[in-house]
């Protein structure tokens, strides 16, 4: 999933380093996140794992990481299986 | 063409009535005056008596491209420059919506005036919402309103171009002192002010978008002038380029990221002031328009001219844009009420929801698209009403000035970079971005 969210924040969210080279709870706004890629990230996401993230879950905590990211999808997903 | 007189005379052919209508009109005017004195309040009086001022060297402005010196004479004069300043720091404690009829009201004698003030009250209010819990900004603040400082902002960089989220210059910062050298293609006014707010990236090695805002009084700053500011309109505003070089110490610099600052204080703010400038501006313009048709017809009467509905459909426009502008003052009143009843998280918290921010910021862009392209549109048309006698300078009904200056409306802050923008906040949200009554 890792992978996946790297190839996304690579194509999606226009970062000043290359997301390879981000640890998992690197800071992303740090890394250069903008408010406007985050919606980008968001519906890419949504596309990839084929869930609908939340206006509860839209916070600067869920873009603040690789780690954070994952841990939202997983938790979607598994809402998302038990339903 | 036609000499002044001449045009509005093939409006009115009896002179005769003419005067007598001028007379009326002026009489009507004292009145209005006499009334409005007695009710409102002081800092609108004295915005007023700043207007006048504005208003007899408006054309002097436009034509040498000045900054409009007699104004803000005026302007220090009645201590407007400190009045947004809360009351508990010293200052005059207008709410935003009184410093939105403070530009309103400048903006009907001369938009250049009025747009410095917006400007410099844009700078106000970051210092005041995301400075003043430090003693240096206090204490700036506080100098601000014995001296009646103007304050001007740096955030246009070569290179960078329009886009105020990014940054090449960067602070260098060494045992608590910094120095900072940003080539700027436009610092509005930067020649008159008495301290500049600058953007730059937070150290050496941030990202272009990790940005701070640097408040740098008169003392600590040098301007060197590169190109000058010979423009369409606006043209008092005096937005030279300039090579800028400050120093001084960290706490100058606020401690907000200036996404932050931009997000909450300088975006939202800035459209609102410069739609009450830009609204006012219109408002000048459909007033010129308005005593046009009535000495028109009043020349013949019983028959409307045939501008006639083109003037009712410009009051009814004006009118939706004031409101339109309304709505927007009280959207933000309520949510900077909430702000600081603490009744919604900080947007600066980590859990504070995203969707909020961005609603706001998609109701302020298309705030500012709106007021922008209607301002135009209004004054186009009161050039339709008054025909050759708007067209030329100098007259009573001019409305070329207005024009010009209204075309900076789309440009600052390109509406083609926000329309993508808004679109963009637009995406991410799910619930209607329709608004309601």
């Amino acid at each position: 999933m890792k992978s996946a969210l790297r190839r996304i924040l690579t194509e999606s969210a226009r970062l000043d380093v290359p997301a390879d080279t981000l640890a998992d709870n690197a800071d992303l706004y740090a890394a250069g996140l903008s408010s406007l890629a985050t919606v980008h990230l968001m519906l890419a996401i949504e596309d990839e794992f084929n869930i609908e993230i939340p206006d509860r879950m839209l916070t600067r905590r869920l873009f603040s990481s690789i780690d954070t990211l994952a841990a939202a999808v997983t938790e979607l997903q598994q809402a998302q299986a038990a339903a | 063409m036609n000499s002044p007189t001449e045009g509005v005379a093939l409006a009115k052919p009896d002179d005769a009535v003419a005067a007598n209508v001028n007379a009326a009109v002026t009489a009507a005017q004292i009145v209005e005056e006499v009334r409005q004195a007695s009710t409102e309040p002081a800092w609108l009086s004295a915005a007023r008596r700043v207007t006048q001022v504005a208003a007899e060297h408006a054309a002097a402005v436009d034509r040498e491209a000045r900054f409009p010196v007699e104004a803000f004479e005026a302007m220090r004069r009645e201590r407007l420059l400190s009045a947004m300043i809360p009351a508990h720091f010293g200052g005059a404690g207008l709410t935003l919506a009184e410093t939105a009829r403070v530009c309103e009201t400048l903006a009907h004698g001369c938009s250049s005036t009025a747009m410095i003030y917006a400007m410099h009250q844009i700078q106000i209010a970051c210092i005041v919402e995301h400075g003043s819990a430090i003693a240096w900004q206090r204490e700036f603040l506080k100098r601000i309103i014995d001296e009646q400082w103007l304050l001007a902002s740096a955030t246009s960089e070569d290179m960078i171009g329009g886009n105020m989220r990014t940054s090449a210059c960067a602070v260098d910062l060494v045992d608590g002192a910094f120095h900072i050298e940003k080539l700027a293609p436009t610092i509005s006014y930067g020649a008159h002010a008495d301290g500049i707010l600058v953007t730059a990236r937070r150290h050496r090695e941030a990202s272009a978008s990790d940005q701070v805002l640097i408040v740098a009084p008169c003392d600590s700053l040098t301007l060197e002038l590169r190109a000058g500011w010979d423009a369409l309109g606006m043209r008092g505003t005096c937005s030279e380029s300039f090579r800028l070089v400050a120093q001084g110490r960290a706490e100058q610099i606020l401690p907000v990221p200036f996404a932050q600052i931009s997000d909450q204080t300088m975006l939202p703010v800035s459209h609102m002031l410069w739609a009450a400038v830009w609204i006012g501006i219109a408002s000048d313009a459909v007033n010129r328009a308005h005593q046009f048709f009535r000495i028109q017809a009043r020349g013949k009467p019983g028959v409307l001219p045939p501008s006639a509905a083109r003037l009712a459909e410009t009051v009814a426009l004006l009118r939706m844009m004031q409101a339109r502008l309304k709505a927007a003052l009280d959207t933000a009143a309520v949510a900077s009420e909430e702000r600081s009843s603490g009744a919604s998280l900080d947007a600066a918290c980590i859990d504070a929801p995203l969707g909020a921010s961005m609603t706001l910021a998609s109701d302020m862009n298309t705030l500012k698209l709106s007021i922008s392209t209607s301002a135009i549109q209004v004054v186009q048309d009161t050039l339709m009403i008054c025909g050759m006698a708007g067209y030329k300078n100098n007259t009573d009904f001019s409305v070329g000035r207005h024009l010009r200056d209204l075309f900076s409306a789309p440009l600052m802050i390109s509406n083609d970079r926000i329309e993508l923008n808004t679109a963009n906040l637009l995406l991410a949200q799910r619930t209607p971005a329709t608004g309601r009554i």
